[in-house]
Parts: C-alpha cells; sequence; structure tokens
C-alpha cells in the first residue's frame, strides 16, 4: 500500500508546471480566446509535445513514453491549473490510447456533443451510432454556425463535428473500448477541475492577502477566511479521488467505473465551489473579464458538464454500489 | 524512462492476513458479548453501559485488540498504521460498540509515547490497554472552550507534589472513569499558552469530586471535575505526574490535538461503514421500519419514485464522502509511515469527518421518515454526529487555523 506520487512523478510534474508557467500565462490563453478559427496558436501545445506529454500513454515501442494514467493526471492538473486552451484530455488520455503516437491534434465530440478546438485539430473522433470513426480534419466538416455555439469560456471554441462515411475510418465499434475512451475522458477532465480549483484558490489566497479594507488585509477576516477553508476542504479531498481514479484505469480495476465517477462528480464539485468562493472573495473585480479569475471559473463551469455531470456520476456510482 | 514505485493500492498478503484475522475474531467476539447482554447493550454512557463496554474492552485486552498499533510489552500487537486501519474497519463493519477507553487509548497515549519518560510508558500504558485505568480527558473549563489558552485552573507547588484547585467541564465519561490527564496553570503569573503544566491524576485524590450531567441524548456522558485544595502527590501516578516539563503543557496539549483532529480518533473505517448501511438502507428503506402488525399509517406507507430517486443518489453521495476521507487517509498514512509528522491539515480531517458524520446521519433520518424520531441506533447517532463540530475544537476554530497555517492567510 502506498498512496502518494513516486518522485518521478513529482519530477515530471514540475517540470510540466514550470514549462505551462513559462509558456501559457493568462496572456496565452486569452489570446486563444481572440484566435480565428483555424489560427490556435500552439507553441505550449509544441512545447509539451517535445516533453512527450500527448503520447505519454502510447507504449514505448509505437512511440510514446509507455507511462500510465497516474503519470497523467497529475501533469493534466497542471494544465488546468494554467488553463491550457489546447484539447489535451482529448488528445493525450482519449485519442493517443486508441490511435497511437504523433496523431497531432486530436478532439472529439465523445465528453459532449460539441468537440472542443475543432476548427484547429488535425484529427477528430466522433461518435456515430455506437462507434468511434476517425475523420482527419481535412475531410471533416465543422459547424459552428457563425458562433451560434459560443462557449461562455471563449478558449473552448467548440462547434459540433461531422464527416462523410467516405473519409471517415472506424476506429472501434466495442463498447468496451468506447466505455473506457469515456472514463478516460472523465478522468481527464476531473485531473484538469483539480488543476483549475487549485489555481482560483491560488489565485484568491494571493489577492486577498493583499487587498486592505478597514485597514487590515480582507484575508484577515475571519468571514473570508472560512470561505477560503471550505474551498481548500473541497479540494483536499477530491484530490485523492482523481488520483486513486487513474491507478484504476492503469489497472484496469473492476472497480474502474465507480471510481473514475467518483473522481469526476467530486472534482466538479471541488472545482464548482472553489469558483464561487473565489469570485465572492475576489468582489467587484472578480466580476470583470478584466482580471484572471473568469479564465478558470469559465473553464470550470464549462468542464463540470462535459464528460458526464455531477448527477451522472453519482448515478453510476450508485448503480455499481447496487443503491 | 520513469521507473514504478509510485501508487499501490493494494494489500500485501500479511495485511490480508492481519485483516482475516481481526474479522474472525471479531466475528465471534462482538455476538459472544452482545448476547451476554440480551443482545441488546446498554449505551456506554450509562453507568450500565459502562460497566458492560468495560467487559468488551477487556476481551479485547485479553486477545491484545486493544491497542493493536502498540508494542508487545504495552499490550498492543506492534501493528503498522496499514494494519491499524485494517482492524479499524473490521472492528465497525462487524458492528463492534464503540469503545469507551478511546480518549486514553487514541488521545492520551499518542502523547506518552513521545513526550512520556519510560517509567510513566510503563506504569500508564499497559494499565490502559487492559482498562484498568480510565482516563477522562480534563482541559475544557466553563470558560475555556474554543479559547482553551484561558484555563484559570492552578497547581501549585508543595513539599513531594502539587496543590490543586479550580474546576474542568465537559468532561466525556468522566463519572465513570479513574484518572485524569489535563491542563493547569503553574506560573500564576504566566498567560496564555504559557506556564500550562500538564497533569496525570487519579481522580480519586482527596479534594477532587466529579459529578456526571446528562448530554443532549439524555445519557449521562458528560462530567464536571472539581479540584478544592487536592493534593496531588509526586508518585500519585507510576513515573510522576507531569506529562513532558512543567510548564510546557500547552506543546504537550498540542500533541494530543493533532491526534484528536487528525485519525487517531475518527479513523475513516466507522463512516465507510456507515455509508456502506446507509446505501443497502436507501436500497431497501423498508428493512429499517416498523411493523406494527395492524395499518400502515398515513403518509409512512411509501415514497414517490422521485424520492426514492433523489434519496438513492444522496446515498451514494455520502458514500463518496466516506470513501474520499479514507482515501485521503492513505495518503497521511503514507505521509506518517515515511517519517512525517501530523500537521495543520489535521484541522481540515477534522472538518471532514465531522461533517461527514452529519451528512451520513442526516440521511439516514430522511430514508427512515415517520421512523426517523424513534429513540434508536440512528437517532441516536444522528445526535452524537451533532457534537462533531463542537468537541475537539469547533469548526470555526478549525475553519480558522486551516485558513492561517494551511493556506497561510494573515492573522
Amino acid at each position: 500500500m502506498r498512496f502518494a506520487l513516486s518522485d518521478e512523478q513529482i519530477a515530471f510534474r514540475d517540470a510540466a508546471r514550470e514549462l505551462l508557467a513559462n509558456e501559457c500565462s493568462p496572456a496565452v490563453v486569452r489570446a486563444a480566446w481572440a484566435a480565428t478559427a483555424g489560427q490556435l496558436d500552439r507553441r505550449v501545445w509544441d512545447s509539451l509535445q517535445r516533453m512527450g506529454v500527448q503520447s505519454l500513454l502510447v507504449p514505448e515501442g509505437d512511440g510514446g513514453l509507455g507511462l500510465d494514467e497516474t503519470y497523467l493526471v497529475p501533469i493534466l492538473e497542471e494544465c488546468g491549473r494554467a488553463a491550457l486552451p489546447h484539447p489535451i484530455v482529448e488528445t493525450a488520455m482519449v485519442a493517443a490510447p486508441l490511435l497511437g503516437a504523433d496523431i497531432g491534434m486530436a478532439t472529439t465530440d465523445l465528453g459532449g456533443p460539441l468537440a472542443p478546438c475543432a476548427h484547429d485539430a488535425d484529427l477528430h473522433l466522433v461518435h456515430h451510432q455506437g462507434a468511434l470513426l476517425r475523420i482527419d480534419a481535412r475531410h471533416a466538416t465543422v459547424h459552428h454556425d457563425n458562433g451560434a455555439f459560443t462557449s461562455v469560456d471563449g478558449a473552448r471554441r467548440l462547434s459540433y463535428i461531422a464527416g462523410s462515411a467516405e473519409h471517415s475510418q472506424l476506429v472501434t465499434d466495442d463498447p468496451a473500448v468506447i466505455e473506457l475512451a469515456l472514463d478516460r475522458g472523465a478522468l481527464g477532465a476531473a485531473a484538469i477541475l483539480v488543476g483549475l480549483g487549485q489555481a482560483m484558490l491560488d489565485l484568491t489566497v494571493g489577492y486577498v492577502s493583499e487587498r486592505h479594507q478597514f485597514g487590515r488585509p480582507i484575508g484577515s477576516f475571519q468571514a473570508v477566511k472560512h470561505h477560503l477553508a471550505d474551498a481548500a476542504l473541497a479540494l483536499e479531498f477530491a484530490r485523492p479521488a482523481v488520483w486513486r481514479a487513474a491507478w484504476s484505469v492503469a489497472q484496469d480495476d473492476p472497480n474502474r467505473a465507480r471510481d473514475v465517477s467518483m473522481a469526476k462528480a467530486m472534482a466538479s464539485d471541488a472545482a464548482e465551489l472553489v469558483g464561487r468562493q473565489a469570485l465572492q472573495c475576489h468582489g467587484a473585480i472578480g466580476y470583470t473579464v478584466e482580471a484572471d479569475l473568469h479564465l478558470y471559473l469559465k473553464r470550470t463551469w464549462a468542464l463540470a458538464r462535459s464528460w458526464g455531470d455531477t448527477a451522472h456520476h453519482t448515478d453510476r456510482v450508485a448503480d455499481a454500489l447496487g443503491a | 524512462m520513469f521507473g514504478g514505485g509510485c501508487v499501490d493500492l493494494t494489500w500485501s498478503a500479511s495485511e490480508e492476513a492481519f485483516r482475516g484475522e481481526a474479522r474472525a475474531w471479531l466475528e465471534v467476539n462482538v455476538m459472544a458479548w452482545r448476547d451476554r447482554y440480551g443482545g441488546a447493550p446498554a449505551s456506554g454512557d450509562t453507568r450500565e453501559g459502562f460497566a458492560q463496554h468495560l467487559d468488551w474492552e477487556r476481551r479485547l485486552f485479553a486477545d491484545r485488540w486493544a491497542a493493536v498499533s502498540w508494542p508487545a510489552e504495552h499490550g498492543g500487537r506492534g501493528a503498522t498504521l496499514w494494519e491499524w486501519l485494517l482492524f479499524e474497519e473490521e472492528y465497525y463493519r462487524a458492528g463492534a460498540p464503540p469503545r469507551v477507553t478511546q480518549n486514553g487509548i487514541f488521545l492520551l497515549a499518542p502523547s506518552i509515547f513521545e513526550l512520556g519518560t519510560s517509567d510513566q510508558q510503563a506504569g500508564i500504558l499497559a494499565r490502559m490497554a487492559a482498562a484498568e485505568d480510565l482516563w477522562c480527558q480534563g482541559w475544557s473549563e466553563p470558560n475555556a472552550g474554543s479559547d482553551l489558552a484561558s484555563v484559570t485552573s492552578k497547581a501549585r507547588r508543595v513539599d513531594s507534589g502539587w496543590v490543586l484547585d479550580g474546576q474542568k467541564t465537559w468532561t466525556t465519561r468522566g463519572a465513570f472513569c479513574t484518572h485524569l490527564f489535563g491542563l493547569f496553570r503553574t506560573d500564576p503569573d504566566s498567560a496564555r499558552h504559557k506556564g500550562l503544566t500538564y497533569f496525570l491524576l487519579p481522580l480519586d485524590t482527596p479534594g477532587v469530586t466529579v459529578h456526571g450531567f446528562g448530554r443532549l441524548d439524555g445519557d449521562e456522558g458528560f462530567a464536571e471535575v472539581f479540584f478544592d485544595e487536592a493534593f496531588l502527590a509526586d508518585d500519585a501516578v507510576p513515573g510522576g505526574v507531569v506529562l513532558g516539563e512543567p510548564g510546557a503543557g500547552w506543546a504537550v496539549a498540542m500533541a494530543t490535538a493533532g491526534s484528536e483532529r487528525g485519525l487517531t480518533l475518527r479513523s475513516p473505517g466507522r463512516f465507510v461503514v456507515t455509508a456502506e448501511r446507509l446505501v443497502a438502507l436507501a436500497a431497501d428503506p423498508g428493512s429499517a421500519y416498523h411493523s406494527s402488525g395492524t395499518g400502515t399509517g398515513g403518509l409512512a406507507a411509501g415514497r414517490t419514485s422521485a424520492t426514492q430517486s433523489e434519496l438513492r443518489r444522496r446515498a451514494a453521495q455520502t458514500w463518496m464522502h466516506a470513501e474520499a476521507y479514507r482515501l485521503q487517509t492513505l495518503g497521511t498514512v503514507t505521509k506518517l509511515a515515511a517519517g512525517a509528522k501530523p500537521g495543520a491539515e489535521a484541522s481540515l480531517t477534522k472538518l471532514w469527518w465531522s461533517e461527514l458524520d452529519i451528512e451520513l446521519h442526516e440521511l439516514a433520518l430522511d430514508i427512515l421518515g415517520p421512523f426517523a424520531e424513534l429513540d434508536e441506533r440512528w437517532s441516536k447517532g444522528w445526535q452524537f454526529a451533532l457534537s462533531g463540530p463542537i468537541y475537539a475544537g469547533t469548526n470555526e476554530i478549525q475553519r480558522n487555523i486551516a485558513a492561517e497555517r494551511v493556506l497561510g492567510l494573515p492573522r
């Protein structure tokens, strides 16, 4: 029994954290909001690619790192912390294990009917009549109807995706394989949500320690402390659930479905709670698009209901428990 | 590129064997003990029930299950923290009773292991495990609750002993115990955290009187303890009546508080098992209903499917919260096993389990509906759960600690 990251996992995570701190500043996230379709800046994406993140789960013999989800999840937490705008869950967690290394940027509609970054992706994984189809971007039809599907989070860059039968390749129609892909997506989203929560908590701790009212830092007031203690509490207990789900997926544990659903439900709830407390503790400045908080807050709202919302996953836990 | 040795959520063969041994012992002995008291022993917080629970404690000790993680010389079996977690899980799964010795074994003992002399360890621990000496906590006073550093009970140094004056209160099961561990001010000019000393004393010390009184659930679970020029001889407890150095009582108390808020007092097993029972209850609420034989009553009979779905979802949610506590504990034990000390995160742990306990019992009452008001196991558990956010430092205090010492917010 051991429940902690190994030194190697910590080193890998910290390297990703440093890379993202340098190359995925809030300015980069804002630029993703503003970029025209198909023009998403890929510099940080390419750096992560060089680090091996996108093909981390792919066996070494096939050009990947041959590592498992317990390595990828802490890195995805960092991606969430940086509000990385690129479809890292869709690529590294979902598409790469099915399609291999060097697939470029992939997106999918598995997590919800609308796919993120579809105009920018090189490859689309489309769920169609019980099967997963692969469509290369040049053959795909991407519907965005002149912005009809604008997400509250501009960096999500949502679209419907489709493609003609002649250009699509069957990836799998095995329900077990599709369910594993869905579980990996939910696990990835849960990891991102924990990272988003951590980012919002850190931002808020910094803000309330600096901001003075009544001649004192507002973070010295109990009402503010208690909001942030609640936020820290939710994250403290959601993170182990996400790590355990990573282990269950990596081990193909019989409780995989239960554990992934628990992770997603708890991570969604925790990140949403942190978001509420962060917004409240920022006061009016948080209620602007000028402050960076909204970049994380809106991603949280989006992901909390993608890859299955809390009710869906809680019911799945109930099913697994025989309730 | 990167080696293994990371997360491993499996138990070893020897841990599984330990679990099996505990399970087998509990299965036989819980039943035997309950049968001895007509299948329904009284609450351990009543005079009658306390005696019955002592019988249980002595059975545990006889087969070295009273304090599994202690060394054999003190009555334990040298179990690892991992094995202790497994034991706790099996303990609650078997429906074994609350530990009336817990304030000694789980609160005082860790401080004695850490700060006691070898004479104190030798003289106190085994008798504690054997439930020969029964320890209660004398910290709070009428005017020192959350603000523990404001204690005013005094101890004055005299020839070969101390003279104690003052009053302690909210002492759990104090009326049934034999010994008390508590904080007294030994430097009359001191204030707050300074000048306090941690004493160990027999309750039959002349000048000490104990009055039991009722808790919210009506049981005599509380006591107030009066000290009126009570002479405490230096040798009233084997190895001496002061734990740690005179004047350093606050630091000793904080070691105890770490155990109280952290995992030793409220292990995850208790909550995980309660959550499992609730999941089963939500699936079959009728199993807990009482049939009166005549009629079903008005509203008691049925539930809409919408209500049923909601209760089922809440059961899954509370199970997740209990399971998250178990997982977080596995992380904590991994750190402790590697030599780390429990830190301020214990305040987050206390917030979680105390609020989880309320969530669990609130759901139980909602499942039981009109049967919830009956003075039985779940309503008793509900009333006990309500004390969780109050004792061991109120949850308001814990939130302050978490904000200041975990998050680093300004004081």
